[in-house]
């Protein structure tokens, strides 16, 4: 299916040229086009965002990783309070999971201070929210799929048999 | 050979590799985008790597059995049953090499004599000849054409004299031009072989790199590899090389391995315990992951292959480079452009020095190579794309 290895080649690299994706795919430029306009307008593809190394720019920036329970009652389920945290512009990624806590989520900042005063302040006061715990990040390894390290270099013979 | 250490005749008979000299002349400038390379751009497998690593950790340094682990013959023998149908046993049938290439040196040290006379199908694997030659042999070049796709006929094997050889040495999918030969391709060459008793050597190291089966729309007579082993009466008069090298980028690895009939890869084995002994042993514990849990890897990495496959034949042909639809392997086999005026070998080593990019020109392949260039596409897609532009450019420039 067409759709499905425009989508695979887009989260390899959102930024390949519609061309290439044609060249690659055997299909035509239009027809790549049209993929997708129609994945966007399905709202699969929601957006298309840079994998950043944060660890090499000079300015701060703090990420944190907040475990959340909650208590439900008749009236408030998973959506109604995932739907409140997701409108901050902080949090940067909400998960419902399984296991020993209810809702991951992901909250950027522009200081430890700030991410802090954020939960303390927006997040755990929200009457279903029964436990928060914070895990600060220390350093990245991997982000969407791309190591972040130096890379290994391509060490082979420049021309071999 | 004399006191002088005067190399012996046939080691001179061997000329230096015509890949060589490209080599040198990359390494002059340090901008190249080689797609001069004959090996994959992946890492091995992690579970492969980390195979390997945990049986140094547990001190396994030994010597194995010169077949090879019992283990990894026998999970071989399994992997190559279900994947081409071939049905070797582990106890006699398999013998681990030191890379394919050992298993294709063998061959020729157990079953050539001095005269005897090996057809090789070309263009081909720059090592075939001179292995023929080492072992006192006389090498016949069987040239296929790219209006047979560059698959191997008995055309050409008549128009060569190969009723006469000894072995054939073949290679599908092939290196350097890609192509595949499907089983109703292989029918009339085996039937050759049986009426001209013909042994086959058939170096099968790109089996797993063939695209057109994952085409959704691959039609029913799609390029697909098959073992001329797995044809009647061919097993008996075959030796099958394979490795890990290719599909699972274990180059550096050094890890292969021939199938055939026991009294056949008995001798090679009498021949690989005197010299090799047995492969190595870290190798072999990262082979025998590899079988056992990197399928996905593989396919991962075909997947990607195909991919730039059709990108880099794309681009060829909108420079308005002729371009052979390669089906295998990890290279396309593309003619100089229609106005060049010089060699391939001219081409080649302008386009390096000029604009920095590496390919490797036919001539060094063996007949039917001349006019075209080899350009392997196991590099990321970002540098297929800047070589693939400066080639324009420098068509655009000379042509």
């Amino acid at each position: 299916m067409s759709e499905r290895e425009v989508l695979e080649l887009l989260r390899e690299n959102a930024r390949y040229e519609t061309a290439d994706i044609a060249r690659m795919t055997d299909l035509d430029e239009d027809e790549v086009a049209d993929a997708i306009e129609a994945l966007e307008a399905a709202g699969i593809v929601r957006g298309y965002q840079a994998v950043v190394d944060w660890d090499r720019l000079e300015d701060e920036r703090v990420r944190a990783e907040v475990e959340l329970n909650v208590t439900l009652d008749r009236e408030t389920g998973y959506d109604d309070i995932a739907e409140r945290l997701a409108r901050f512009p902080q949090v940067k990624a909400l998960r419902l999971i399984s296991g020993d806590y209810d809702f991951d989520m992901e909250v950027e900042g522009d200081s430890i201070r700030e991410v802090s005063r954020f939960i303390s302040e927006k997040v755990a006061p929200v009457p279903e929210i029964t436990q928060t715990v914070t895990h600060y990040v220390m350093a990245s390894y991997k982000e969407n799929g791309i190591e972040l390290g130096d890379g290994e270099d391509d060490d082979r013979l420049s021309v071999s048999p | 050979m004399t006191r002088s250490l005067e190399p012996a005749e046939r080691v001179q008979a061997v000329g230096p590799s015509g890949i060589r000299r490209f080599f040198e002349i990359a390494e002059e400038r340090d901008d190249v985008i080689s797609l001069g390379v004959g090996e994959p751009d992946f890492s091995a497998p992690w579970a492969a790597r980390d195979a390997a690593i945990q049986s140094l950790e547990r001190g396994k340094t030994s010597y194995t059995a010169n077949r090879g682990m019992y283990d990894l013959r026998e999970a071989i023998s399994s992997y190559v049953a279900d994947r081409f149908g071939l049905e070797y046993g582990p106890d006699e049938e398999v013998l681990v090499t030191a890379g394919a290439s050992e298993a294709v040196d063998l061959a020729f040290r157990a079953f050539v004599d001095p005269g005897d006379t090996v057809a090789i199908a070309q263009p081909a694997y720059i090592s075939y000849g001179p292995g023929v030659t080492f072992a006192g042999g006389e090498v016949l070049p069987v040239r296929t054409r790219e209006e047979d796709d560059f698959r191997l006929t008995v055309e050409a094997l008549e128009a060569a004299g190969a009723e006469a050889a000894d072995l054939l040495v073949m290679c599908y999918p092939n290196n350097p031009t890609g192509a595949v030969m499907t089983r109703a391709d292989l029918e009339p060459i085996a039937e050759f072989a049986r009426e001209h008793d013909l042994a086959v050597l058939s170096d099968e190291i790109y089996a797993e790199l063939t695209y057109d089966e994952r085409d959704a729309d691959a039609s029913p007579g799609a390029a697909t590899h098959a073992s001329i082993a797995t044809l009647p009466g061919m097993r008996e008069r075959t030796i099958v090389c394979n490795g890990f090298s290719k599909a699972h980028a274990m180059t550096g690895l050094r890890l292969g391995y021939a199938l055939g009939p026991a009294g056949a890869t008995g001798a090679m084995n009498r021949v690989h315990q005197y010299g090799m002994l047995s492969a190595p042993t870290t190798a072999q514990y990262a082979a025998l992951e590899a079988l056992d849990s990197c399928a996905n890897d593989v396919e991962a990495m075909v997947d990607q292959y195909g991919r730039r496959r059709r990108f880099v034949i794309s681009r060829f042909r909108e420079i308005g480079t002729p371009c052979f639809e390669a089906k295998g392997a990890f290279y396309v086999f593309p003619e100089v452009p229609d106005g060049w005026d010089g060699s391939a070998n001219d081409f080649a080593e302008r386009l390096l020095r000029e604009y920095g990019v590496a390919v490797v020109p036919g001539d060094v392949f063996g007949v039917g190579g001349e006019g075209h260039l080899r350009v392997s596409y196991a590099t990321g897609l970002e540098d297929l794309r800047e070589a693939l532009a400066r080639i324009e450019s420098f068509v655009d420039e000379h042509v």
